[in-house]
């Protein structure tokens, strides 16, 4: 039992971390700043950072990462890290030629105080930029918030260095998908084009972190939303950013800097964040939701109904970034399941409210904790036991310990493949979700059914 | 084709037999290149976690504890508090007002509830740059608690890896000397350098106690607490791998008097050699009589099943890029035992001996590079058409992309490659990799064919 030290009891912990469900601002910042068209994202702080950045992204999507750092030493820890990351501007433009760098800091750039923008156009005026190419950056120190914090501060640095307005209000929507796999941008995009809807999505990481055996290496793969596309954001006629925490600033930022509208929604996972999802759209653009989509629903529905009976009362924990676990939280309700124990590692207190509120007919106790860790997670479920686990990977430690069914979701998940291609949102994703939280509980009813009751037909 | 390399990194890459070897390393980084290679806390990380039976405690913002959090399969057989995620987590305030408290009250409190054996409080750049007296705070809790707690200057911005193991090792050498060393054998040694992945240790283990010789610490895989406090009774250190704990050696041979043998475990020649060696320095001809029975004995089972994957795989071409060279020289006479030819060596963090020695071992036309990043490996894979790479978790997707073998000699390996038996799982490996089915539809060898 790896976890046999997590006693039932809780006691407050105002000093410790124990098995975080959170991680690092950069972290969050690396993977937006991945959904840039040829943009190296770039770590200004020392090598150990960036090296675990790349590492963990790397375990995750098992592609090549790229990113640079510029390998601070004591040096310039005690003097600032301008000279260094000047010198990181002028190699990285002459040797890997991006259009895009993407900086951001690390707690220690922070600490130390390095003024970015200001280092940013001293290299202008070195001429260290070369005509063209651009630099932008977001502050992510990792002592606020956690790697949701770090991505919306890089959606929001994309904005405010990239967006401009041309004066007209092109008939054109911004979608800004929230911290999501590869594959679920690429079913954004698709629910967007089947609707008609002509778009631009930022970030965009299709095609860039799930992409093709090529037997080439691409430093910068043909995925990605280009300069030139995040330019004309700001003369869109409106922005639908997915995901309050990690799309809300940029979106904000895009309507005061452009004046571009926004409407700010949950995640589109599951039946009703995805309705709202596309009838906002719809609304928007215009347009009249094609047959095709009404099929897709419709199909999710037929599977929420053909089996609701084996998703009735199933008490499930959950852990992940808030984004994720308000919709999911919803879908879980909307379909019978109790879902009583939520934790996210990412502080917030509106997140507990929301979360409350969605659950407020639950008829069980629910507890819920922002800036909470899986140990606690632990705990609860210790004293009040629950048939599914949904999160990521470090959630096969208690689900080993306590025998749960584990369903993966979220971020990181370091031991399957799918993640990046099989999309959880949308109608589709909903029906794969249904699919995984099916296949948990029926292969664990079939394991411990008694031979006289193993079902054949389930 | 010619690489893409930076005009200042040319004096770090070298193709031998094109002029005089000297190639620059040991350099830092440069600003802006895509390095492979990682900080002081990641290497005083790897080496300590293992010892399963203290406490790790990352005193820093939570990233750096949460990418540690149980990275590396260092089995224990007994207690595994090692494989939990101890971090102070620290906030906006914390960097403001300072975190001893915070790391005091985090301290006091995992101590009570886990009674460790020893705590490790690993410092991080943010607590360097606060400067939170560690050491003070690690003496308060240690007379309170009553075990030592030791602190680890590990801030990632004093150097590289390799900073981290002599910080590490400064660590470590605080609890040596502390334990009772009655009833130790004559013939005893200390295992450095092996972290016991895939229960490696195991495997070294059992051969030392096959020669009649008691190991009284493993340094670190599967290491305990106490073992450690009483390893400056042993006789001998063997030091494996070329940076992580040569330093703990060295400090234990200038305070106790303990001297050091460097020893591989990986291939057929460095395990041999090695367990000769040892036997040599306790000058026991009976001993030696064990080893060399025993060497037999086990190439007798080795050497008929070597030559089935080594007639498969003669010719083929191996790229080999890890964090120390010393693996490097091992991989490189393992590739030869296999009939395959090495066409690109490299280490993150090697000296200048290190690749003179690799520069010694290798073949006319081999690349040895120091620092790459993976504009270079790749162009240096493609140029050289190899057919397996053997990296670590950042080279296995740019191997794949290519359409290359790959082979994880890091991190994680998911077989034992130590010993004898563990050159068997490493030709099966490389075997299943290169000769798989998988690669006659990546685009490089359909384009051969055509
Ligand atoms: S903050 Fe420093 S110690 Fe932590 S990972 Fe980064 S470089 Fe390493
Ligand atoms: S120092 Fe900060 S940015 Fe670097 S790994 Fe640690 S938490 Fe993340």
């Amino acid at each position: 039992m790896l976890l046999r030290h997590t006693p039932k009891e809780i006691t407050e912990r105002s000093a410790l971390t124990i098995n975080p469900a959170k991680t690092c601002q950069p972290i969050g910042a690396m993977y937006a700043a991945l959904g840039i068209h040829s943009c190296l994202p770039h770590s200004h702080g020392s090598q150990g950072c960036y090296a675990y950045h790349r590492s963990t992204l790397t375990r995750h999507y098992k592609e090549p990462v790229m990113a640079a750092t510029s390998s601070f030493t004591e040096g310039a820890s005690v003097f600032g890290g301008q000279a260094n990351l000047i010198q990181a501007i002028n190699n990285i433009f002459t040797v890997y030629e991006p259009e895009v760098i993407a900086v951001h800091t690390t707690c220690l750039s922070e600490t130390i105080g390095d003024d970015i923008p200001q280092i940013i156009a001293k290299a202008r005026d070195e001429g260290k930029i070369p005509p063209g190419r651009h630099v932008i950056h977001a502050n992510t120190p990792s002592y606020v918030g956690s790697h949701v914090t770090g991505f919306a501060n890089m959606v929001k640095g994309m904005v405010d260095y990239l967006a401009q307005s041309n004066g007209h209000k092109e008939s054109r929507v911004n979608i800004i998908p929230g911290y999501v796999e590869p594959g679920d941008m690429e079913e954004i995009k698709r629910l967007a084009g089947e609707l008609g809807v002509p778009h631009i999505m930022f970030p965009d990481t299709s095609n860039v972190l799930n992409g093709p055996q090529t037997g080439r290496y691409h430093m910068f793969p043909p995925g990605g939303v280009t300069v030139e596309e995040l330019t004309r954001t700001g003369s869109s006629m409106g922005t639908v950013a997915l995901g309050t925490l990690a799309s809300g600033p940029a979106a904000r930022a895009l309507d005061t800097k452009c004046k571009v509208p926004c409407e700010i929604l949950d995640l589109p996972i599951g039946l009703q964040a995805t309705d709202i999802f596309i009838d906002t759209l719809r609304q928007i653009a215009g347009v009249t939701v094609p047959e095709s989509i009404n099929i897709e629903r419709g199909r999710l529905l037929d599977v929420i109904t053909d089996m609701h009976q084996y998703f009735f009362g199933r008490k499930v924990a959950l852990a992940g970034d808030p984004d994720q676990l308000i919709s999911l939280t919803q879908f879980l309700v909307d379909i019978d399941m109790w879902p009583i124990h939520i934790v996210t590692g990412t502080p917030g207190k509106k997140f507990e409210k929301k979360i409350l509120e969605i659950t407020k007919d639950v008829p069980h106790p629910v507890n819920v904790k922002s800036g909470g860790d899986m140990f606690l997670l632990h705990q609860w479920l210790r004293s009040d036991p629950v048939d599914l686990l949904m999160g990521n990977t470090y959630l096969k430690y208690i689900a080993r310990d306590e025998d749960i069914p584990l369903v993966r979701f979220g971020f990181p998940i370091l031991d399957r493949i799918g993640h990046s291609y099989f999309p959880t949102v949308g109608y589709r994703g909903g029906l794969r979700l249904l699919e995984k939280i099916l296949d948990a509980l029926m292969d664990r009813q079939d394991r411990d059914a008694p031979e006289e009751s193993f079902e054949l037909v389930m | 084709m010619e690489p893409v390399i930076f005009e200042e990194r040319q004096t770090q890459i070298h193709r031998k037999g094109t002029q005089p070897f000297d190639l620059a390393c040991n350099k830092d980084s440069l600003a802006g290149a895509v390095s492979q290679r990682a900080c002081v806390f990641c290497g005083s990380r790897v080496v300590l976690y293992p010892i399963a039976d203290a406490l790790h405690l990352v005193h820093g913002p939570i990233g750096c504890a949460a990418y540690t959090w149980d990275i590396r399969g260092a089995l224990s057989s007994g207690p595994e508090l090692h494989r939990l995620s101890f971090s102070t987590d620290l906030q906006e305030r914390d960097v403001i007002f300072g975190g001893e408290k915070k790391l005091y009250r985090a301290l006091m409190e995992l101590i009570e509830r886990h009674s460790p054996k020893a705590a490790f409080v690993y410092s991080t750049c943010i607590v360097g740059l606060i400067g939170d007296d560690l050491e003070g705070v690690c003496k308060k809790v240690s007379k309170k608690k009553g075990i030592p707690v030791l602190p680890v200057q590990s801030e990632g911005f004093k150097g590289n890896k390799r900073a981290g193991y002599h910080a590490a090792c400064q660590a470590m050498f605080r609890l040596v000397g502390a334990g009772d060393t009655t009833g130790i054998s004559k013939k005893s040694l200390n295992i450095l350098g092996d972290f016991n992945l895939a229960g490696e240790i195991w495997i070294i283990r059992e051969y030392f106690k096959r020669m009649g010789i008691e190991v009284v610490a493993n340094i670190t895989g599967d290491g305990r607490v106490d073992d450690l406090r009483r390893a400056h009774g042993a006789a001998l250190n063997v030091v494996q791998c070329s940076g992580a704990t040569m330093d703990l050696a060295l400090m234990m041979e200038e305070v106790y008097g303990i001297p050091h043998l460097r020893v591989s475990y990986f291939g057929v020649e460095g395990m041999a050699e090695s367990l000769y060696s040892v036997a040599r320095f306790f000058d026991d001809p009976e001993m030696m009589a064990r080893t060399r029975e025993l060497v037999r004995e086990e190439l007798a089972e080795l050497y008929p099943r070597l030559q089935e994957f080594r007639r498969a795989l003669t010719g083929k071409k191996a790229a080999i890029y890890v964090g120390g060279a010393f693996k490097a020289f091992s991989l490189v006479k393992a590739f030869r035992l296999l009939g395959m030819e090495v066409v690109l060596v490299g280490s993150q963090t090697g000296t200048p001996a290190d690749y003179q020695e690799l520069h010694d071992i290798t073949d006319e036309g081999t690349i040895i590079v120091d620092d790459s990043n993976p504009l270079e490996l790749s162009s240096f894979l493609k140029e050289k058409d190899v057919d397996i790479f053997v990296g670590g978790v950042k080279e296995r997707p740019i191997a794949y992309k290519l359409g290359v073998g790959f082979c994880d000699h890091n991190h994680e390996r998911k077989e034992a490659l130590e010993g004898f038996v563990g050159m068997l799982n490493f030709a099966q490996e490389v075997y299943n990799t290169v000769m798989s089915p998988v690669w006659q539809f990546v685009p490089r060898k359909v384009r051969k064919a055509a």
